[in-house]
């Protein structure tokens, strides 16, 4: 399968009175078409900032970028790095969509639903309004909304949180993207709405053939839905593999935490929430050794400052599953197992 | 049929806000420790003239029969006295001024139009250089375009309309004379176009370039609120240009905001720009009310005070009129 999107050494940085903001400090990843990656990872810890920038809507001027951004656009690849505005313009909406984690204010409140969905197939087809308008209707009734003809007419306000979530991943896929980016497109919907729009998410990726790169900070949604994951902390990828090797067998001690936090229904009431202790770092002044050293508990099972000094690399005994620790992998694989009994017997 | 409910709803309103403002103004003015009988008598005063002027004019009866005869004058005119003396002011009459010698009505038929053309004309000239200048500085915020324009809003809401007033007479119409002395008087615009130009220019700018300042200020915060709204990050997501961005789906938001606040700085004006007025020496609304004040002519206050209420009140109903047309949400 080829790649349709593929990044690399990504850098975006903003000067800010306090300093410099490494907000994405050298990631890479690749999506293939039809495989959803889902990035995860704290607040702050550079994932939103990730997926703007592929689309182009990094402020420019206000932010320093470097690396690449690689897009299949039929049988050219773009990098939008270094392309043109107007050159990152056509793509948008286009080969690229994206949608937002607040579909109440989203969408424009001002202007039909009809109108905005046409508006996207306007702007890549200019002077079609007829098709435009078609297509409209079309995609609402793709995902899910009944009666598209008359509910395009309407107002944002007239639509519930879910049904304005619908018409944004409607909206995206106006003009059949290859890859969609959907920034936490749950967060902000109810549980049972959170399900039917990942579930109609799943299904819509099928029809089009699809790379979806899924940024959240919600596990239960990764494992519902993502082949691959890529866990992010301090503006570094610092675990990457499958789903199911992340899940079932996490490398490192970041992600560990993470699945340790998650909170279960378990049987002992009294159990207390296994929360990572700790403030995620700022991003202006990072450690100089790992980032995540000074909330670490394992570090002691790394070699002597190794944590404290030095940054680890990207590294795994198997090239699908790479993690950042500087602790032996067998060490954690043996030591991370045991952990992962405790609060998964 | 709920469009209609809600129209009817704030007509009916606002019919209700007028009648009670009207009662109050009246019921101030008249207890005020002014005698207008005494005042219509003219310089050899007896008390059997004060008497009789007292109930020429009505005067004599109780507050509430006053206040009824005022409102009925409104819509069906009014007449005074009897026999060879009587007069009448035809409907709408505001009451009759003893110290013009003229109903009150007349006084603001002529006074009106002309407070209505500068307040029209600065409205025209503050909206075009206020929001244009404040989509500018926003476009390009922190740049020399946004300085300079801070520079204006500054100058133009610091000084006072009587310097900036003063300051175009002097140099634009006495040093450079590009504008002839506004010696020439009121005349309509489809009767002259230059010379109604010619009379208005001056007060329009400067009651403009206050105005425009404010607007300035305004519009360029709440482009700038506006352009980092989650909706306008949607529209570039989609791939709109920067410029459609802008102009449509950004200026689609401010643009009620901005109509409510022209509406009302409008209907206040209307209220009389008393000094710009006074400077230029415009027989507008806002010289006449000025000087009634002073010479204690009660009946022209009152009608005026009353005639400025009744615009705020109507601009009032219909900016919410036209915010139901240009904001969805607010439509029931």
């Amino acid at each position: 399968m080829a790649h349709i999107l593929a990044v690399n050494d990504l850098h975006v940085t903003f000067p800010t009175d306090d300093g410099l903001v490494r907000a994405v400090d050298g990631v890479s990843l690749s999506l293939n078409e039809g495989q959803t990656l889902a990035i995860v990872g704290e607040s702050g810890s550079g994932k939103t900032v990730t997926g703007l920038s592929i689309m182009g809507l990094h402020k420019r001027g206000a932010t320093q970028i470097s690396g690449s951004i690689l897009i299949k656009d039929g049988d050219r690849e773009i990098d939008i790095v270094s392309s043109s505005e107007e050159e990152i313009r056509m793509l948008r909406g286009g080969t690229v969509a994206m949608i937002f984690q607040d579909p109440m204010s989203s969408l424009h409140p001002y202007y039909r639903i009809g109108n905005q969905l046409a508006e996207a197939f306007l702007v890549h087809n200019p002077g079609k309004k007829k098709q435009a308008k078609a297509r409209a209707i079309e995609m609402l009734d793709l995902v899910g909304i009944s009666e598209p003809a008359v509910r395009a007419d309407e107002y944002p306000h007239q639509f519930s949180g879910g049904m304005r979530q619908r018409v944004m991943i409607a909206m995206a896929l106006m003009n059949s993207p290859r890859v969609l980016i959907a920034d936490e497109p749950t967060t902000a919907l109810d549980v049972t709405v959170q399900a039917q729009i990942l579930i109609l998410l799943k299904s819509l990726q099928k029809e089009f053939h699809m790379g979806i790169l899924l940024i959240t900070h919600d596990l239960g949604v990764v494992a519902q839905v993502a082949d691959d994951v890529s866990v992010m902390y301090g503006g570094k990828i610092v675990e990457t593999g499958t789903a199911d090797g992340v899940f079932y067998q996490p490398k490192a001690p970041y992600t560990l935490g993470l699945l340790k936090s998650v909170p279960r229904i378990s049987t002992h009431g009294s159990d207390r929430l296994k929360a990572i202790a700790g403030q995620p770092p700022s991003l202006i002044n990072l450690p100089t050794g790992c980032a995540f050293a000074p909330r670490c508990e394992y570090s002691s099972h790394a070699p002597t400052d190794a944590c404290a000094t030095l940054r680890p690399q990207l590294l795994g005994k198997s090239p699908s599953h790479l993690s950042r620790c500087h602790v032996d992998e067998s060490t954690r694989d043996s030591i991370f197992v045991k952990e992962l009994k405790q609060v998964r017997p | 049929m709920q469009v209609f409910n809600f129209v009817g709803r704030r007509i009916l309103f606002a019919i209700i806000t007028l009648l009670a403002v009207s009662a109050v103004v009246f019921t101030i003015f008249s207890l005020l420790p002014f005698d207008p009988a005494a005042l219509s008598c003219g310089q050899r005063c007896t008390d059997q003239i004060i008497e009789g002027n007292r109930i020429k004019l009505g005067y004599d009866k109780p507050l509430y029969i006053q206040y009824l005869l005022f409102l009925s004058g409104i819509f069906l005119g009014r007449s005074y006295g009897t026999g060879s003396a009587a007069f009448s002011c035809p409907a709408p009459s505001f009451g009759y001024s003893f110290n013009e010698n003229r109903c009150v009505s007349s006084l603001l038929a002529e006074a009106l139009p002309v407070t209505v053309n500068l307040a029209l004309g600065a409205l025209i000239i503050w909206l075009i250089a206020g929001v244009s200048l404040g989509l500018i500085a926003a476009r390009f915020k922190g740049r020399w375009p946004d300085t300079t324009s801070s520079i204006f809003v500054l100058l133009g809401t610091s000084l006072p309309t009587f310097v900036t007033g003063l300051a175009l007479l002097i140099w634009v119409t006495i040093k450079w004379k590009l504008v002839p002395l506004s010696v020439i008087g009121y005349t309509p615009l489809y009767e002259n176009p230059v010379k109604f130009f010619q009379f208005f220019i001056l007060p329009w700018i400067t009651l403009a370039i206050a105005y425009a300042a404010l607007y300035t200020r305004f519009t360029r915060a709440a482009v700038l609120e506006t352009l980092g709204e989650d909706y306008i990050r949607t529209a570039r997501a989609k791939g709109v240009k920067e410029r459609t961005v802008l102009f449509k789906h950004t200026m689609r938001a401010v643009f009620a905001p901005i109509i409510t606040l022209a509406g009302l700085d409008f209907a206040g004006l209307i209220g009389g720009a008393i000094i710009t007025e006074t400077i230029f020496n415009l027989p507008g609304l806002g010289r006449l009310t000025l000087r009634s004040t002073f010479e204690f002519d009660l009946p022209i206050v009152l009608a005026t005070t009353i005639l400025a209420a009744t615009v705020v009140i109507l601009m009032n109903l219909i900016i919410d009129m036209l915010y139901a047309v240009l904001d969805p949400r607010v439509r029931i």
